[in-house]
């Protein structure tokens, strides 16, 4: 076996990588904040004591998460053409993925909302607060705490999910890398390179993420400990 | 005539008139009448399951009546059209578990009504803060997180926060039977420096002692209904054996 390894001609094309990355960066930063509303949104809509709410909501999430990703994004690709609507490629990734994404945070986010106690509601009824402001200030703020590492993981999951809108020829990451493979002939160089480009993405995001969590939990922030 | 008996005899701030409700088949409240004046300390007695906790939830509308009519510092709470949040602003109410936000600092905790629901100012209601925290003797734990506080620590906070309401009633079931003896007393100094403030009070208690010392009325709840009420003397002399009964168990 003759392993022949020539990356000089892959690392010649380090601009379009570089692109190509930024785009998949692009796409998850959208999916992930986009992905959370709709996560709040379809959380409070499933706890809704409205039985049409509650139940289109559950509809939503069963039928993405029973669903591969790639037919999500031929749906709405092919559905958007045949309403005789043109946007681009990265207009519906970004799209099919916030509505993929959107049904796992809002399940991770509903597990959340159910955690908070009975009692944690009640004291804020009876200090008067409004529904609305209880699931503010009472509600939402400890659910997400609680459920922050799942949910970041969700969303570095979307991120790598993402190289399948490689195939409506979104222009990231995979679709880079299947550009510049077909033209190099060194496939496997590519996908190396490729390989180890997510795994930065991964890291960056994880430390966004982390991050973030310092910024918006000033009581994990000074305590150190999970809520 | 009426009209003028009614200005000068101030009506109760809370007040039970033959409330009933039950849970499917249960009867919980079977009859429940007892009114509460400005002032004073109403202290609710009997054993488990005789219905305590349901009717001091029923004063905060925490559960709806079937029947009766209660009326709380002027809200008819039995009223379907009852202004909700009107009401608890009227009502401290503190329960067994303390319940204090744990994302939140104490003081966090207790600003957080005011601004919200009274539009208070930041400011303003962080020297309010400061205030009720010093009636409850926890000025140092300002910018703590509840989970850095005792058990007895923060059901004083929680305390502290219903009073950052000024509630002109305040309701409290069972709060110190999820405490050690040691950390029961400074709770209990806490309500009695309350009831000496002058604050109205309806509270739900297993502590007899306590019930003597700071009671101008007891209630004796035994099945649903009220078996006995009086001064706080009936607690040494009962006159119904099941009273009795209960205050010799010391149950
Ligand atoms: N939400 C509810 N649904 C059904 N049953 C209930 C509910 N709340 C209370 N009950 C029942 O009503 C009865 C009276 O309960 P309540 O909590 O008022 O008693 P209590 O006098 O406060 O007792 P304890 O001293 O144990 O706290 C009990 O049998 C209880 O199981
Ligand atoms: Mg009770």
């Amino acid at each position: 076996m003759n392993l022949n390894l020539d990356f000089a001609v892959i690392l010649e094309r380090w601009p379009t990588f570089v692109d190509g990355a930024l785009l998949t960066l692009q796409l998850a930063f959208i999916a992930t904040v986009l992905g959370t509303a709709i996560g709040v949104l379809g959380a409070i809509g499933r706890r809704s004591s409205h039985p049409i709410v509650s139940r289109l909501c559950g509809i939503y999430v069963e039928a993405i998460r029973n669903t591969p990703l790639l037919v999500q994004i031929f749906l709405v690709y092919f559905g958007l053409a045949s309403l005789g609507v043109k946007f681009s490629a990265f207009t519906v990734a970004a799209a099919a993925l916030t509505i993929n994404v959107g049904a796992y945070t809002t399940e991770i986010i509903r597990a959340g909302f159910d955690s908070i106690p009975r009692g944690q509601i009640e004291a804020a009824e009876g200090l008067a607060l409004s529904r609305a402001q209880i699931y503010w200030h009472v509600v939402m703020w400890p659910a997400i705490e609680k459920v922050y590492p799942s949910l970041t993981s969700q969303f570095v999951l979307l991120m790598l999910a993402s190289s399948v809108t490689s195939q409506i020829s979104a222009e990231e990451l995979t679709a880079v890398a299947n550009y510049v493979q077909s033209d190099t002939y060194r496939a496997f160089e590519t996908y190396i390179l490729v390989a180890l480009v997510y795994i930065v993405l991964s890291l960056i995001m994880r430390a966004g993420f982390w991050l973030l969590g310092f910024v918006i939990f000033p009581r994990r922030r000074r305590l150190g400990t999970p809520l | 005539m009426h009209k003028t008996l009614n200005s000068t005899t101030p009506s109760p701030v809370v007040s039970l008139k033959n409330v009933h409700k039950s849970f499917g088949t249960l009867k919980v409240l079977d009859g429940v009448s007892f009114e509460v004046d400005r002032g004073e300390v109403l202290v609710l007695i009997g054993r488990s399951g005789s219905g305590k906790s349901t009717a001091l939830r029923c004063i905060d509308r925490f559960e709806t009546i079937d029947s009766g009519e209660i009326v709380v510092c002027g809200h008819r709470v039995s009223d379907p059209k009852l202004d909700l949040r009107a009401l608890r602003q009227d009502v401290g109410i503190v329960f067994q578990s303390y319940n204090l936000f744990p994302h939140l600092t104490i003081e966090e905790n207790i600003t957080l009504a005011p601004c919200s629901v009274k539009g208070m100012s930041r400011t303003h209601a962080k020297e309010e803060a400061r205030r009720v925290l010093a009636q409850v003797g926890l000025e140092d734990k300002l910018h703590q997180y509840p989970e850095q506080l005792s058990g007895g620590q923060q059901q004083r906070a929680a305390i502290a926060r219903s009073l950052a309401m000024q509630p002109k009633v305040m309701l409290f079931d069972e709060v110190t039977s999820a405490l050690d003896p040691e950390l029961t007393g400074e709770v209990l100094k806490v309500i009695e420096a309350l009831a000496a403030d002058g604050m109205t009070m309806v509270m739900v208690t297993h502590e007899m002692g306590f019930a003597r010392g700071i009671a101008d009325r007891v209630v004796f709840m035994h099945r649903g209904k009220v078996h006995e009420t009086g001064l706080a003397t009936i607690l040494t002399s009962p006159a119904t054996p099941e009273l009795a009964q209960f205050v010799g168990t010391g149950l």
